[in-house]
C-alpha cells in the first residue's frame, strides 16, 4: 500500500512501475477502499461532471450568493473572452471565467466538488474542464489526472494543511492550483517528475497568501483568487512541461509552505480580522450582510 | 484519509463546514426522529454558527438535514419553502454555548408523534462533524464510522445482549469504538458503537427486539 508520505515516494513508485501517478494511485486506493478500480474511476467521473455543470449553473443569468456580496463575475468573463482579444489569450480567459463561474456557483449555493475545499472548488474545474472543452483531450484521460492531483492533496494535508483556517489562502488555494497544475501535467503527456515540479511551483508562486475573507464569508477575495490560482496553475503546468526544473525539491516546499501558515497571525487565518476583511470597505460589506455586531 | 476526501465531498456551498456539516447535523436530527416528521424544531447556534449562519445559509442547511436531505441535495437552497410546505415551524437562536466548538448547533426538536430530544454537534471541518449531546447525555462520534445509537435501560446483561447478538449473526461486524453514556443509575443510557462495516439493516430490527433495548439507530459513514 502507498503511505503518501511524500511527493518524492509517489514518483519514484510511479517510476519503478513505469506507470502515471493517477495509475498506482487508483490501485491502491482501490485496496484500500476495498472496491473495484471501475467503480472508483465511475465516481471520479462523476464528480467531473459535476464539474463540468457548475461551470454552466454559476454562470447563469442574474445568479448571485445569498449575501449578494458577489455574483456574475464568471459570466461577464466567459462574454469577454467570448468577444475575443483577450490579453491573456482565449484559452486562458476562458479557464479564468469557468474558475470564476465555479466560484460563483459556491456561493450561490450550487452544488461543486470541493477540492480540495469549497473555497477553491474552481481551480481544478478551470484547468480541467479547459483542457476537456477547449483542448479536446481525452475525457478518459483527465478523470484519471484527479487521482494525480488527489494523490498530491493527501501528501499535502498530511505534512501542511488544506484548510484556510490553518494554512491561509496558500494552503487552500495554494494546494488547490498546485493539485491542478499537476493534473494538467499528466493530462498533457508529462512525466511523473514533471508533475511533481509543476505542483511546486504552483505552491511557491502562492507561498504566504493569507485568508481574508470579507465577512468571514467565501466570496471576497476568494472568487477571484480562484481565477488567480488557475492561472498560476497553468503558468505552473507550462513551465514544468518546458522542462524547467524545480530549484528546492517539492517536499520542503511543501514543508516550507506548513512553516509559513504556521508563523501566520490569527487574525490572517479564515478569522475575518485581518487583510481584505478589515479594511473600512471589508468591514462596512459586513455590516451591511449581518448588521452591526 | 483516502481519495475522496480530498476531492470531494459533492456538495452545496459555499462552505464545507458552514454548509456541508451543518445540513449533517441536522441528518443526525432526522436519524433520531426515524421516521416520524419533525413538526417543530428550535436550533440554537453557537459561535462562528450565530456570528455568520445566515451567508453561508446554514440555517438552510441545518432545516434541509432535518428533513432528510443530504449535503449534496439541492433542495438546501429551498429548505425555508420545504419546510413550510410540511408544516415544519422552526426557530433560529444566535446564542453562545460556553466552551463549545466554534460551529455548534443546539437543535431541539418534536415530531408528529409527540416524541421530543435534543441533538448537539460542532461542525468540524471538511464537512466531518461531531455529535456531542443526545438528550442531555455526553455522547462523541463523528459520523466518519458508520455508527450505532442504542438507547436503553441502564440495567446489567444489557451490553452483553447487544455485543452477542452481533458475536453470534453478525459476526463479519468489527466494533472500532464503544462508548456509553448515562443520565443516572438505572434510568436512561446510551450506546454509542462506531463500526467498521455497514452493518444489515436487519441489525437494527434485531437490536430493537432486545429486551431494555427502547431503540436503535444506524448513522451512516459519509
Amino acid at each position: 500500500m502507498l503511505t503518501y508520505d511524500t511527493i518524492r515516494g509517489l514518483v519514484e513508485q510511479a517510476a519503478r512501475e513505469n506507470k502515471k501517478i493517477s495509475e498506482i494511485c487508483l490501485q491502491d486506493q482501490a485496496q484500500q477502499l476495498e472496491r473495484e478500480p471501475e467503480d472508483l474511476f465511475r465516481q471520479m467521473d462523476e464528480s467531473f461532471q459535476v464539474m463540468v455543470d457548475s461551470v454552466q449553473s454559476g454562470k447563469k443569468e442574474g445568479l448571485h450568493s445569498t449575501s449578494g456580496l458577489t455574483g456574475g463575475e464568471g459570466k461577464k468573463m466567459a462574454d469577454y473572452a467570448d468577444r475575443g482579444g483577450s490579453v491573456m489569450g482565449d484559452f486562458m480567459a476562458r479557464a479564468t471565467a469557468r474558475a470564476l463561474s465555479v466560484s460563483n456557483c459556491n456561493a450561490a449555493m450550487g452544488k461543486i466538488v470541493a477540492t480540495p475545499t469549497a473555497g477553491s472548488c474552481g481551480i481544478l474545474p478551470g484547468c480541467l474542464v479547459s483542457l476537456y472543452e477547449d483542448r479536446t483531450i481525452d475525457r478518459r484521460d483527465i478523470v484519471l489526472s484527479i487521482f494525480t492531483a488527489g494523490a498530491f492533496g493527501i501528501v499535502i494535508a498530511q505534512h501542511a494543511s488544506i484548510a484556510g483556517a490553518q494554512g491561509g489562502c496558500q494552503a487552500e488555494c495554494g494546494s488547490a492550483s498546485g493539485m491542478a497544475a499537476a493534473a494538467v501535467v499528466e493530462a498533457m503527456g508529462g512525466t511523473p517528475q514533471m508533475c511533481a515540479n509543476a505542483l511546486g511551483m504552483a505552491i511557491v508562486n502562492q507561498m504566504g497568501l493569507v485568508c481574508d475573507p470579507v465577512a468571514g464569508l467565501v466570496e471576497i477575495p476568494c472568487v477571484k483568487r480562484n481565477a488567480s490560482g488557475t492561472a498560476i496553475a497553468l503558468c505552473s503546468a507550462d513551465m514544468a512541461l518546458a522542462g524547467i526544473d524545480l530549484k528546492i525539491p517539492v517536499d520542503e516546499c511543501i514543508g516550507a509552505m506548513k512553516a509559513v501558515g504556521d508563523s501566520m497571525s490569527p487574525s490572517l487565518k479564515e478569522t475575518a480580522g485581518g487583510g481584505l476583511a478589515a479594511t473600512e470597505t471589508g468591514r462596512l460589506l459586513r455590516e451591511k450582510v449581518f448588521g452591526k455586531q | 484519509m483516502n481519495i475522496f476526501d480530498i476531492i470531494g465531498p459533492v456538495m452545496i456551498g459555499p462552505s464545507s463546514s458552514h454548509t456541508a456539516g451543518a445540513c449533517r447535523l441536522g441528518g443526525v436530527v432526522c436519524k433520531m426522529a426515524d421516521g416520524d416528521p419533525v413538526v417543530e424544531a428550535t436550533i440554537r447556534l453557537s459561535g462562528s454558527f450565530a456570528r455568520t449562519y445566515r451567508g453561508h445559509g446554514t440555517d438552510r442547511a441545518i432545516l434541509a438535514g432535518i428533513m432528510g436531505y443530504h449535503s449534496d441535495s439541492v433542495e438546501i437552497r429551498d429548505a425555508f419553502h420545504i419546510a413550510q410546505e410540511r408544516g415544519l415551524r422552526y426557530l433560529f437562536v444566535p446564542e453562545d454555548i460556553p466552551d463549545a466548538h466554534p460551529n455548534t448547533a443546539r437543535i431541539t426538536y418534536t415530531c408528529r408523534s409527540g416524541k421530543s430530544g435534543i441533538v448537539e454537534g460542532a461542525s468540524i471541518g471538511g464537512g466531518n462533524i461531531r455529535i456531542t449531546g443526545i438528550d442531555g447525555m455526553e455522547v462523541s462520534f463523528t459520523g466518519e464510522n458508520n455508527t450505532l445509537l442504542i438507547l436503553h435501560r441502564d440495567t446489567p446483561g444489557v451490553i452483553a445482549s447487544v455485543t452477542n447478538l452481533m458475536y453470534w449473526h453478525y459476526s463479519e461486524l468489527n466494533i472500532g469504538n464503544f462508548r456509553l453514556s448515562r443520565k443516572e443509575r438505572g434510568g436512561e443510557a446510551l450506546m454509542t458503537i462506531e463500526l467498521d462495516e455497514l452493518p444489515p439493516e436487519e441489525l437494527i430490527t434485531d437490536l430493537k427486539k432486545l429486551e431494555n433495548v427502547h431503540n436503535a439507530l444506524l448513522i451512516r459513514a459519509v
